[in-house]
């Protein structure tokens, strides 16, 4: 029973899709980045820090971060997935991996609105 | 009668006697009009030496018994030109499954994973009299996918199915999935794609087309599951 072969958890395109949707979303993050960055040259760390304290800014590179994390988390189980046989030590990368993510988000959040 | 001499470096294991595998250097004489295959050649090595191993039978690409990795690449013997192939020529069997002999593979894990997408039509309602027609245009989506022969050298030169042969279908596996996915005469479309659903069974794969570089026919089995994922995404949003 314990060496049985156990395939088909049956999920997988919700991971799929949000792989691309997110890497769109950094793709056009970035774009927006480089033409601020590009229009504004910042030249001081009070005029780079204006250009973060904008609301708009603000939630694009949240919503860059959280792409970016979920992004990793999906890329990371991948890893995981494809190259950890034994499946105790996988469970344990996967859930090292959410933790840290989730730990980046909130210093992300914490560095974003100066908690 | 002009001939030329051919290097081989080929992969030698037999179980009963060798501790281990070992490459071992074989030269021959090769005749530069009619040994025009590397089968041609292999035919004239197994004459010199008949302890050499290989799978062979139709000799024109259709069966897909002699596949095999020629100067690290996999292809079929039968159908590659020796005059493209650099000396030493170097033989190992098809990568990631058990060696029985040589050249020769286990692929029970192949076919395995094969039989596991249920590979036949799929149909309850009764059987017409004659056949069950299609649309010549209904027909044309199976182009591209019903020529598989089933040789393993696609899914052999995947890395996602060296790491998980026995959960990865494996890009022949998904290409025969689609061929029946692809079927309007099939009525489980549903229930192949509940199946294939997984996080093992199909998204291992990462489209790095390895697949699609080997295949001897052609065929392109990363555009099959492209069109399996899509499916999917259609019948989810």
């Amino acid at each position: 029973m314990l060496n049985r072969i156990v395939v088909g958890a049956g999920y997988g395109l919700k991971d799929w899709i949000a792989q691309r949707a997110t890497a769109l979303i950094m793709a056009v993050y970035t774009l927006i980045l480089l033409v601020t960055l590009g229009a504004l040259s910042p030249s001081s760390y009070e005029a780079w820090r204006a250009i973060f304290a904008n609301g708009f800014m603000q939630f694009m590179t949240f919503l860059f971060f959280i792409s970016l994390f979920y992004h990793v988390w999906i890329g990371m189980r991948d890893i995981w997935m494809d190259y950890v046989k034994p499946d105790g030590l996988r469970l344990m990368l996967e859930i090292a991996t959410i933790a840290a993510l989730v730990g980046y988000a909130g210093w992300a959040v914490k560095i974003l609105w100066r908690l | 009668m002009a001939t030329s001499t051919m290097q081989f470096k080929i992969y030698r294991y037999d179980p009963d006697k060798d501790n281990a595998p070992y490459m071992q250097d074989i030269s021959i004489e090769v005749d530069d009009v009619t040994d025009r295959k590397l089968l041609d050649v292999l035919t004239k090595l197994k004459a010199k030496d008949d302890t050499l191993s290989y799978r062979r039978s139709c000799r024109e690409g259709i069966c897909g018994s002699d596949a095999m990795n020629i100067n690290g690449k996999n292809g079929l013997a039968c159908l590659t030109e020796i005059k493209d192939l650099k000396q030493p020529v170097v033989l190992r069997p098809l990568p990631g499954l058990p060696v029985i002999r040589d050249l020769i593979v286990d692929m029970t894990q192949f076919f395995k994973q094969y039989h596991s997408i249920k590979p036949y039509l799929i149909n309850d309602t009764p059987p017409p009299e004659r056949e069950r027609l299609q649309s010549p245009e209904d027909r044309e989506e199976l182009n591209g996918l019903y020529e598989c022969i089933l040789c393993a050298c696609c899914s052999t030169s995947c890395p996602s199915f060296w790491w998980n042969p026995d959960k990865f279908v494996g890009p022949a596996g998904l290409l025969n999935a689609y061929r029946f996915i692809a079927d309007t005469r099939d009525q489980a479309t549903n229930e192949r794609l509940d199946d294939l659903e997984d996080p093992y069974r199909l998204f291992r794969c990462h489209s790095i087309m390895n697949c699609v570089d080997v295949c001897p026919k052609g065929l392109n089995p990363t555009e099959a599951i492209g069109k399996i994922k899509e499916m999917m995404v259609r019948r989810a949003v």
